[in-house]
C-alpha cells in the first residue's frame, strides 16, 4: 500500500521542500559534522591536516578521578592544624604535577570532602566543563518548574473578562518580544554592584540597612541572578501557551462544576488541570530545551565568570570552538549536550504519556 | 524593441571603451573601522588620493565593525575570498601568516627603518605587516591628586617601584575621596587583558610563554616570578584598590574623568578626550616591579593576502599610505601614536613638547610585543581567563598551573605551530 505521502502529492512535497532543505542544511548536516569533528583534532583555522583521534576529546572532557590526601604531619607525627584547628593537607598540585603520577597530569580539583585526617579530592581533566555541566543542570532544574508555574499563574490571572485585560497581557508578553541581548544589557545595569536599580531599591525598602551586593560579581549570587532574570524574560511566552490551553477548555465544564458546587480549588484540580494536559507537556519540553541552550545571558552579562560560577555548556562550546579555535572540543560538547537533551526529552515523553 | 537593443549595444560599447581607456586594475581592501566616521573619512581620503595619483590601480574599500572583523576574515579565508589588502591587529598576524592567509610584504624593509618597533609585524624573519600608528598605555593621574597625596612624579628614567606604586594606591584609598584607587578596565574581557596586564607579569620577570622557542609556558607562566605577580594582582582587588571584573564598562571611559578614581590604567586613544575634560591630567609610565617598566606594543597594521594576484599594486598602496602626512593625519584625528618621529613632529599632540609626546617616548622605550607566535590567539584567551579568575579570588598557583597545562596542550595539538 502506498501511503499518501508518496502518492500524487507533488504539491505537498514542493511546499515542504524549502523547509526540509533548510532544516537539513542547517540542523541535520551540522549535527553529523559535529559528531565527525568530535572524533578528530579539527581546528578552526590551521594549515595542519586534520587527524582522527578516536575518543580523546571525550576523555579530555569527561576524565574524573578521586585522590585521597593524607593530612600533613610534623616531625613528631602529629597532624598539622591551621588556626581553626582543621587539619592541613598538602596541595593537590603535589599529586597532579608529580612525575610519579603521570595519569593525573593536567587534572584539577573540582571539589573535595574531608573526613578526619583524610581529604578526598575529586579531580577532573576539565574542571570548567564539569562546572558548566553542573550549572546548566542546576539552571534547568530551577528554571523549568518555576517558569512553568509562574507562567500558569499569570495565564490564570489574565484569562478573565475584565476591562483593559489586554494591557496586562501585553505587559507580561513584552520581555519576550525584546531582544534577549538588550534585556541582558539592561539587567546588567539593574544588577550593578554599586548603584544598580536593584541595590538602590532594596536600600530604600530597608531604610538604608541593606548593604549593596555585587550581584554579578559574586560567585554566590551570579548564577541566581541570571536564573531570576531568565525566568522573568521568557515567562510571558509560556504564559501564552498556557492561555491557549485554558481557552480550549469548554465553558460548559465550568458551568457544570459550578452547579455541582465545586470549590475554586476543586474546579482547578478536576477541570482546568486535566484540560491543560497537552499544554503542560509542551511547556515543559520547550522550557527544558530552551534552558539547556543557555548562552546569550552568560555571554552578555558574565562571560562565565566570576570563578566559573556561570559557565554553561553552550557558552563553553562556543568559547572553545571560536575563542580557542578548537572546533573538535566545541563539537564534543555539542554532542554531549545533544545526548543529554535527547535523553531527558525521551524521559519526559515517557513520564507524560497517555496511560 | 530595436531601439532598446541599440541603446544596450551602445552602452556595452561605451563601457568597453572606458575600461580600455583607463585600464585600471581593481584592488580590494578590508578595514576594521566601520561605524567610526573619523577613521572612515581618513582611510577614504588616502584611497582617493592613491587612486588619483596613478592610473594602474584602483583600491576599493570595504569596512567591517571591529567586533566581527576577525571572524569575517577567517570566514573569507576558509571560503577563499580574501581581499588583496587587509588590516589586522598586530598580535594575530603570526596566526594568519602561519595559516597561509598572508604573504610577506614585497617591500624593502629599509623603507620602514624609522618606524616604531611596535608597528612592524615581523614573523619568521619576514615583514608581513606594517602599521601607520602604534598605541600605548599609561598611568593616568591628576597633578593635583599627586601633590595632595605627596607622591613623587615618576619618569621614564625613574619609574615608580612596586613599593612606591603600592604606597600610592594606599594613599589614594585612604584619602577617602575615591570609589577606588585605580581603574584597570577589568570589565573589558578581551584583548585588553593581555595587552594591558601582560606587561605587569613581564615586569615581575614572568611571561605568557617561553619566548626562546614558543613551545611551552611551563616555568614561565607558573614560575616564582609569575606566582609573585599573581599574589600582587589578587591583592589589588582584595584590598579594594581596583574595581573587579564586574566593573561598569562605562567607568573605564569616564570614571577617571568623573573623579571616581585617582588613577586609571588606560590607552592613549582616551587621552585626547581626557585632556579636554581634566586640565591637569598627567600620563605616567608603568611601574617597575623589578624587571623593568614595560607596556604592550603593536596595534592595527596593513598586510597583503596570500591569495592576492596583485601584490605589487597592494605594495604600492601600502607604501603610499605610510607617508608621513597620513601618519600625522591619523594621529591628529584619533590620537594614535604616529609610526615615525618625523610624522610625530607634524602632529599637534606628539611633536616635541606636545601634550602626548610622552606616549611616543613610552612606545619607543618600553613597548614589548605580545608573544609573536601563531599560538598567541589561544594563549591570549587563556591569559584572559587566568587574570580574571585570580582577580576574582581563585587560588593563584592552581590557576596558573591550569593555564600552563592548557597552553602546552594546545601547542602539542598543533604540532608546535611549526611553519610549513
Amino acid at each position: 500500500m502506498r501511503s499518501s505521502l508518496t502518492s500524487s502529492n507533488r504539491a505537498g512535497w514542493a511546499f515542504a521542500l524549502p523547509g526540509i532543505t533548510l532544516i537539513f542544511a542547517f540542523i541535520i548536516l551540522p549535527f553529523f559534522l559535529a559528531f565527525g569533528f568530535s572524533l578528530t583534532n579539527q581546528r578552526l583555522i590551521s594549515p595542519n591536516a586534520t587527524r582522527y583521534v578516536g575518543l580523546e576529546n571525550y576523555r579530555d572532557l569527561l576524565g574524573l578521578a578521586v585522590v585521597t590526601l593524607d593530612a600533613k604531619r610534623d616531625a613528631g607525627g602529629a597532624i598539622e592544624r591551621d588556626a581553626e584547628g582543621r587539619p592541613e593537607f598538602p596541595r593537590v598540585r603535589s599529586v597532579t604535577r608529580n612525575p610519579d603520577y603521570p595519569q593525573y597530569r593536567g587534572m584539577r580539583e573540582w571539589f573535595r570532602w574531608t573526613g578526619g585526617d583524610k581529604a578526598h579530592v575529586v579531580i577532573a581533566s576539565d574542571v570548567v566543563f564539569m562546572k558548566a555541566l553542573f550549572n546548566t543542570c542546576l539552571f534547568v532544574l530551577i528554571v523549568a518548574p518555576l517558569q512553568a508555574g509562574f507562567a500558569l499563574g499569570l495565564a490564570l490571572l489574565i484569562n478573565q473578562r475584565l476591562r483593559g485585560i489586554t494591557i496586562f497581557r501585553a505587559i507580561y508578553f513584552m520581555p519576550v518580544v525584546v531582544s534577549i541581548v538588550v534585556v541582558s544589557l539592561l539587567w546588567r545595569f539593574i544588577y550593578d554592584g554599586h548603584d544598580g536599580l536593584l541595590n538602590n531599591m532594596l536600600a530604600a525598602l530597608s531604610w538604608g540597612h541593606f548593604r549593596p551586593v555585587d550581584w554579578l560579581g559574586n560567585p554566590d549570587t551570579a548564577l541566581g541572578s541570571i536564573i531570576a532574570m531568565s525566568i522573568w524574560q521568557a515567562v510571558g511566552f509560556h504564559m501564552v501557551i498556557w492561555l491557549a490551553g485554558l481557552q480550549t477548555i469548554s465553558p460548559t465544564l465550568y458551568e457544570a462544576a459550578a452547579i455541582e458546587g465545586a470549590s475554586k480549588w476543586q474546579t482547578f484540580r478536576y477541570v482546568t488541570w486535566p484540560g491543560l494536559r497537552h499544554a503542560a507537556v509542551l511547556v515543559l519540553i520547550v522550557i527544558t530545551m530552551q534552558a539547556f541552550a543557555l548562552f546569550t545571558q552568560i555571554d552578555v552579562m558574565t562571560k562565565g565568570g566570576p570563578l566559573d560560577s556561570t559557565q554553561s555548556l553552550v557558552f563553553q562550546a562556543v568559547q572553545r570552538g571560536y575563542g580557542l579555535q578548537d572546533i573538535a572540543g566545541g563539537s564534543t560538547i555539542s554532542v554531549i549536550l545533544f545526548v543529554i537533551v535527547l535523553t531527558i526529552s525521551l524521559l519526559q515523553r515517557w513520564l507524560t504519556r497517555e496511560r | 524593441m530595436k531601439m532598446l537593443n541599440l541603446t544596450a549595444g551602445a552602452l556595452i560599447a561605451a563601457t568597453g571603451f572606458s575600461s580600455a581607456a583607463f585600464a585600471q586594475t581593481t584592488l580590494t581592501m578590508w578595514y576594521h573601522g566601520a561605524g567610526n566616521k573619523v577613521e572612515s573619512a581618513l582611510i577614504n581620503q588616502i584611497i582617493d588620493d592613491f587612486n588619483a595619483s596613478q592610473s594602474d590601480w584602483k583600491v576599493e574599500l570595504e569596512s567591517f565593525p571591529q567586533n566581527s572583523y576577525n571572524d569575517s576574515v577567517t570566514a573569507a579565508a576558509l571560503a577563499g575570498n580574501l581581499p588583496d589588502i587587509l588590516d589586522m591587529d598586530g598580535p594575530i598576524m603570526p596566526n594568519w601568516a602561519w595559516s597561509g592567509y598572508l604573504q610577506p610584504l614585497p617591500i624593502d624593509a629599509a623603507q620602514f627603518k624609522d618606524f616604531l618597533p611596535g608597528t612592524k609585524g615581523i614573523y619568521d624573519g619576514k615583514l608581513y605587516s606594517i602599521g601607520l600608528w602604534d598605541a600605548a598605555v599609561a598611568l593616568y593621574a591628576r597633578k593635583s591628586t599627586m601633590e595632595e597625596l605627596g607622591l613623587r612624579t615618576p619618569t621614564l628614567d625613574k619609574p615608580w617601584s612596586k613599593d612606591e606604586f603600592m604606597a600610592a594606591m594606599k594613599a589614594a584609598k585612604e584619602s577617602g575621596k575615591f570609589d577606588a584607587a585605580i581603574d584597570l578596565g577589568m570589565s573589558d574581557k578581551g584583548e585588553w587583558y593581555p595587552y594591558a596586564f601582560l606587561p605587569f607579569l613581564q615586569s615581575f620577570g614572568g611571561d605568557l610563554i617561553d619566548r626562546t622557542d614558543y613551545q611551552s609556558a611551563d616555568g614561565v607562566l607558573n614560575g616564582d616570578a609569575a606566582l609573585a605577580w599573581g599574589d600582587w594582582w589578587q591583592s589589588m582587588f582584595k584590598n579594594g584598590y581596583a574595581p573587579g571584573t564586574s566593573e561598569d564598562p562605562a567607568d573605564h571611559e569616564n570614571g577617571f574623568i568623573d573623579g571616581k578614581y585617582a588613577f586609571s590604567w588606560n590607552g592613549n586613544w582616551n587621552a585626547v578626550k581626557t585632556m579636554a575634560k581634566v586640565e591637569d591630567v598627567e600620563f605616567l609610565p608603568a611601574p617597575d616591579f623589578g624587571n623593568g617598566s614595560t607596556i604592550g606594543g603593536g596595534s592595527w597594521q596593513f598586510g597583503i593576502s596570500a591569495a592576492s594576484k596583485h601584490a605589487d599594486g597592494a605594495a604600492d598602496f601600502i607604501k603610499f599610505a605610510t607617508q608621513d602626512k597620513y601618519l600625522a593625519a591619523f594621529s591628529d584625528a584619533i590620537g594614535l601614536i604616529p609610526a615615525t618621529k618625523s610624522a610625530a613632529q607634524m602632529t599637534e599632540n606628539y611633536k616635541e613638547g606636545g601634550p602626548l609626546a610622552v606616549f611616543f617616548g613610552l612606545s619607543q622605550a618600553q613597548a614589548k610585543k605580545r608573544p609573536v607566535t601563531p599560538g598567541y590567539v589561544v594563549e591570549s584567551k587563556v591569559f584572559q581567563k587566568a587574570a580574571a579568575d585570580i582577580a576574582d579570588g581563585a587560588d593563584v598557583a592552581d590557576t596558573l598551573d591550569a593555564a600552563v597545562d592548557q597552553i602546552d596542550a594546545d601547542i602539542k595539538r598543533n604540532d608546535g605551530y611549526k611553519t610549513h
